[in-house]
């Protein structure tokens, strides 16, 4: 910890992966500070997550910051094993005048059901300990399990490409609903500019205050100063705060489960017959002890 | 300490146990561009369950091991085409020794003459997989060597793979 702290960074590496493999539990600080230190980038795949937060990390490094990012990439539900390719996007980690102010860590999602582990958040409250001034995390997905970013980050920004001719659809609502601001990226690409209109009027329908869109292209750079200096002070919507406490609520029960050191053992117990659900999970919510 | 607690656990393993995936770094020094075999390679050790980092083309020496160490990488495997192996391999294996993370376990694949490999084993390296190589046996000599002491580059020449053996 205090080599981390003095900017070993294979120290920190091995801090995290600590963490990531439940050695070591950091719990969450207590903060008086209103601007946020945790920030979720999150939209579907291909979207130009990784190329954006790239942008953004340039503006950021130049405006002074030194900041952290988890990358998490899911893993695959049968080998358990996980590519983690966001890095290769991140070419500020090649860049000798700004290498020094980022630190880029890939996170593979593991065990878990939904788009984040709750375990990215220790992470960060870590990466932030040690000297870091914000961390970003980017998260795949799209759809109902992505609220999940909501359990881990202080502000979630939600980044769309141009429109696909389907609308703004149900299932991302519920995203919508909690994202701090959105951002529509390949502005150099037809149905761009179509598609934050559609954001914009879906956020609009019902409520006053909504978050704003913005629209910007990663490959060009259009646009990225703006949404860059705009992302630094975006306040939090008031609309999220409940369903954030749900997500996290939900994210922490699952954790429980999952980490419970019978977990797999009644699984197979369920599973073979030997076991009714009910005294399984009974078992499994009293705890270790 | 700003009110963070730290709280160990004792009934975790470490990380080499193979109950947590191992984190792999795939790496492509010199500079011919083609990166289908490295991927090919990245995609057959997830599919074992591992957790791969593929780092792109063209990377120097210093980027790869930068990379190796913000990961935590446990393995570094490099992909060469090019014959640019015969002296990145050795340098890649020095400068980890030199900034301290000899217990990284490095091997490499590609196109490498077999009278190529002496040097490179002598150098650290402690497995090269030409084309025909089964994703089977790598697979094997990464399990193998994570259950090694003796695997870690900073072991200099000593024991490597010999799948005939
Ligand atoms: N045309 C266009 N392509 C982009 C833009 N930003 C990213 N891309 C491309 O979109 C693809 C996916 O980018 P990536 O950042 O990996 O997406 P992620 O999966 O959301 O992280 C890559 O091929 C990028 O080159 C953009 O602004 N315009
Ligand atoms: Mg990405």
């Amino acid at each position: 910890m205090d080599a981390a702290k003095a900017g070993d960074r294979r120290a920190l590496a091995r801090l995290l992966s600590a963490i990531e493999n439940g050695e070591l539990h950091i719990q969450e600080p207590q903060r008086n500070d209103s601007d946020w230190k945790i920030l979720a980038l999150t939209g579907p795949p291909g979207v130009g997550k990784s190329c954006l937060l790239d942008r953004l990390l340039h503006e950021w490094v130049d405006h002074g910051l030194r900041i952290a990012v988890l990358a998490v990439d899911p893993s695959s539900p049968r080998s358990g094993g996980a590519l983690l390719g966001d890095r290769v996007r991140m070419q500020v980690v090649d860049d000798v005048e700004r290498k020094d102010s980022v630190y880029v860590r890939s996170v593979a999602t593991r065990k878990t059901s939904g788009s984040v582990p709750l375990v990215v958040r220790e992470m960060a409250f870590c990466l932030l300990d040690v000297g870091w001034d914000k961390v970003v995390i980017e998260t795949v997905g799209a759809g109902q399990s992505e609220v999940r970013c909501a359990a881990v980050a202080d502000r979630i920004v939600l980044v769309e490409g141009p429109a696909r001719g389907d609308g703004v659809q149900a299932e991302k609502a519920g995203l919508l609903e909690l994202a701090d601001a959105v951002i529509v990226n390949k502005s150099d690409l037809d149905g761009a500019q179509r598609h934050a209109d559609e954001l914009r009027e879906s956020l609009h329908l019902g409520h006053e205050e909504a978050p704003e869109v913005h629209l910007v292209s990663a490959l060009h750079g259009t646009g990225i100063a703006d949404v860059a200096s705009t992302l630094l002070s975006v306040e939090q919507s008031t609309r999220a705060g409940r369903a954030r406490w749900r997500e996290r609520l939900l994210s922490h029960h699952e954790r429980q489960l999952l980490q419970h050191i019978k977990f797999e053992l009644l699984l197979s117990k369920i599973e073979e017959g030997l076991m009714s659900f009910d005294e399984a999970y009974a078992e499994l919510r009293n705890g270790n002890e | 300490m700003r009110g963070i607690q730290r709280l160990f656990h004792n009934h975790q393993s470490n990380p080499r146990d193979m109950d947590q995936p191992l984190r792999i770094v795939i790496a492509k020094p010199g500079l011919d561009g083609h990166d289908r075999g490295a991927k090919v390679v990245a995609r057959a050790l997830r599919d074992a369950g591992h957790e791969v980092i593929y780092t792109g083309l063209r990377r120097t020496p210093e980027q790869i091991i930068e990379t190796v160490r913000d990961e935590d990488a446990v393995l570094l495997g490099l992909s060469s085409l090019s014959g640019a192996h015969g002296h990145l391999f050795p340098r890649i294996c020095e400068t980890l020794r030199e900034h301290n993370m000899g217990d990284v376990i490095v091997f490499g694949g590609g196109i490498i003459p077999e009278d190529d490999w002496p040097p490179l084993f002598e150098a650290g390296v402690r497995a090269l997989f030409g084309p025909g190589t089964t994703s089977e046996e790598m697979v094997e000599f990464i399990a193998t060597a994570v259950k090694r002491d003796d695997a870690g580059v900073g072991h200099g020449a000593g024991w490597h793979w010999n799948p005939s053996a």
